[in-house]
């Protein structure tokens, strides 16, 4: 028995995820009274591995090998598959982001285990074993009992806090032989976007609708934004007039986020909007319509032009920052 | 090239769930139907593919495993512009029982494409797809936020942690697309909705398969505490309270 996590790596680091992921597992790990491993696939830069250890698995997979360093689904969900036979996992645990939505359910049919995904806590009970995911778009949540010996799960990001250790883990180093002919996704191109702080990685998010009235009105907003550190984000509506870009929409059909803090500015609070920013752990509006359904999400508001309100904010920030 | 877009049926995205049987079943009551919004999109980019002469794609059929009370879903679907449909006769019992049904679906039919959205606004499980082409042992990419056909083969744009990729990708492929495939969700025109009537709706019986999930409740967001307003002339207040009340900053 064990626990397996998925720990992906972005060009050979790790980061605030993978160490949720890691925090996770060892505590399911825990309840089931077993122990925790984390998978690692392709290069990581030296000492990376080991940081894993910090959040308390017990054992670490370095698994190396030509074919791993782009994803092809078909060919990590084998490697994953092999190495939870061979670790005998009852719990395989990969992050609800791009990588772990595709991957999971391919694990799923490959192990023949039950999947719960977007999972924001830990089970409610082992046996039966069951889980808490968000349903309907953040507008309930389900407890899914997973009935298979096998259990997959993908954590969302942002939902779980860090337990660290203080321990390190053994590291085993593998060699995986991929088979050429087995690789079908082939990469042309990749386009990064660098520099600024991710939107599903932000402890803060500074968004804008379209009560920003104007793509040239955006400046104070990200100057907000930079201040705390935080990444920018919109409602749609702002996204498709091209204000801003698509990778900032946030909602049912955008990015689903849940940092500590999301600042909603002249956006009216549409349900299809909150249901990819509900998860905050605290919510500020400001809107100039009292009744806008966005204070009815937020804990913290204030009525009031953005235009003039935002200045202000970032006065505010800037004296706190100087102390 | 033959196209399937696999369709999910759920309530309407304005709908304020409810809950009936102690929290265990959806309050179906009142509640309007709708295909999930990225079924939506990527039957609108599937039909936009076969509108170009270039790609090659001469049919797009739409599949749903649900039962017969789904059948105005899979009409408008028509109405869009679908050739043809696929229903199997089963409640959607959870994801495994359904990519089960749909393999099936396929492996009969034999499409070259297979179109899933990343998720269905009702179960949020993101699983459908992937596990469709693991049972079929095809390839698959998720995240797919751009598809163009060009020489017969399929480029596809993914999502990336903090970027994108193009690949390129062998039929037959599961593709599971999210934002950006298409712009607007198509809207079906009225000589959509009359031809709708005479397309063809093809029943299937499901195959016995087991699954491996099950909901064994339901349960509301906890209510946020009540909002607490700060005057606009004092956003300073704002950042001390953000500060020192709920220590965010
Ligand atoms: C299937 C479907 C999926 C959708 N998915 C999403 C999604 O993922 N994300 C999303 O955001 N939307 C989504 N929508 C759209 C959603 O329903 C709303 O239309 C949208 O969120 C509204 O954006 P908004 O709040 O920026 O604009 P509006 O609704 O126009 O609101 C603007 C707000 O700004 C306020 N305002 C005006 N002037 C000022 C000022 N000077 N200062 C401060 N405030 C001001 C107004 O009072 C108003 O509340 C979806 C819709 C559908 C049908
Ligand atoms: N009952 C269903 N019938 C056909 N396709 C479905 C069904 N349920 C889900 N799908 C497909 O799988 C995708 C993801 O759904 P899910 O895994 O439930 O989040 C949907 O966008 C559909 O393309």
């Amino acid at each position: 028995m064990a626990v397996l996590v998925y720990t992906e790596n972005w060009d050979g680091k790790f980061k605030k995820l993978s160490f949720e992921l890691a925090s996770y597992a060892s505590k399911v790990a825990e309840m089931l009274n077993t122990n925790s491993v984390a998978l690692s696939i392709g290069k990581t830069e030296a000492g990376e591995l080991e940081k894993l250890g910090n959040y308390g698995v017990n054992k670490i997979i370095n698994a190396q090998g030509e074919g791993l360093d782009k994803l092809d689904n078909q060919v990590f969900t084998k490697v994953i598959a092999d190495f939870a036979r061979k670790e005998g996992a009852t719990v395989i645990l990969l992050a609800n982001n791009n990588t772990g939505k595709a991957l999971a359910p391919r694990l799923s049919v490959n192990l023949k285990a039950g999947i719960g995904s977007g999972v924001s806590k830990l089970p409610l009970s082992t046996s039966p074993f069951v889980v808490y995911k968000r349903a309907y778009s953040g507008n309930a949540f389900a407890k899914l009992q997973i009935k298979t010996d096998i259990r997959i799960i993908t954590l969302a990001q942002n939902s779980f806090e860090l337990i660290e250790k203080n321990a390190s883990a053994s590291i085993e180093n593998e060699t995986v032989q991929v088979d050429k002919s087995m690789v079908k996704t082939h990469v042309q191109e990749v386009q990064k976007q660098s520099g600024k702080v991710l939107l599903t990685d932000a402890d803060i998010v500074v968004s804008g609708g379209r009560g920003m009235k104007s793509p040239d009105n955006w400046a104070p907003l990200v100057e907000l934004a930079d201040l705390l550190g935080a990444a920018t984000a919109c409602s749609r509506p702002v996204s498709d007039e091209g204000w801003r870009g698509h990778e900032e929409h946030t909602g049912q059909t955008g990015k689903i986020i849940a940092p500590n803090l999301y600042f909603a500015i002249g956006i009216s609070g549409a349900t299809q909007h909150l249901a990819g920013v509900s998860s905050s752990k605290y919510i500020v509006a400001v809107n100039t319509d009292k009744d806008a359904p966005v204070f009815e999400a937020a804990q913290y508001g204030i009525v009031g032009d953005a235009q003039k309100v935002l200045p202000k904010l970032v006065e505010a920030v800037k004296e706190i920052k100087s102390k | 090239m033959k196209i399937l877009v696999c369709i999910s049926n759920v309530p309407d995205t304005t709908t304020r769930v409810r809950f009936v049987d102690d929290f265990k079943k959806l309050d179906a009551s009142g509640i309007q139907w709708v295909i999930n919004p990225w079924d939506e999109l990527s039957l609108t980019r599937a039909l936009e593919l076969k509108d170009d002469a270039s790609t090659g794609v001469k049919s797009v059929t739409v599949a749903h495993v649900g039962p017969a009370s789904a059948e105005p879903t899979i009409r408008k679907a028509l109405a869009i512009g679908a050739d043809d449909a696929i229903r199997v006769n089963a409640e959607p019992a959870d994801a495994y029982y359904v990519a089960s049904q749909l393999a099936e679906v396929v492996k009969t039919e034999q499409f070259d494409m297979i179109m899933c959205g990343i998720e269905s606004s009702d179960h949020n499980g993101s699983t459908v797809g992937g596990m469709l082409s693991e049972l079929l042992n095809f390839p698959s990419v998720s995240a797919v936020s751009n598809l163009k056909i060009e020489n017969g083969q399929v480029v596809i744009n993914r999502e990336i942690d903090g970027g994108k990729e193009t690949v390129l990708v062998p039929t037959p492929v599961v593709v599971v697309v999210q934002k950006g495939i298409a712009k607007e969700p198509r809207i079906a025109a009225m000589r959509g909705i009359m031809m709708a009537r005479t397309k063809p709706i093809k029943v299937l019986e499901p195959l016995a398969v087991d699954t491996l999930t099950e909901v064994a409740g339901y349960e509301m967001p906890q209510p946020r505490a009540a909002c607490k307003f700060i005057d606009a002339e004092n956003p300073k207040q704002l950042i001390d309270m953000l500060q020192n009340e709920a220590k965010v900053l």
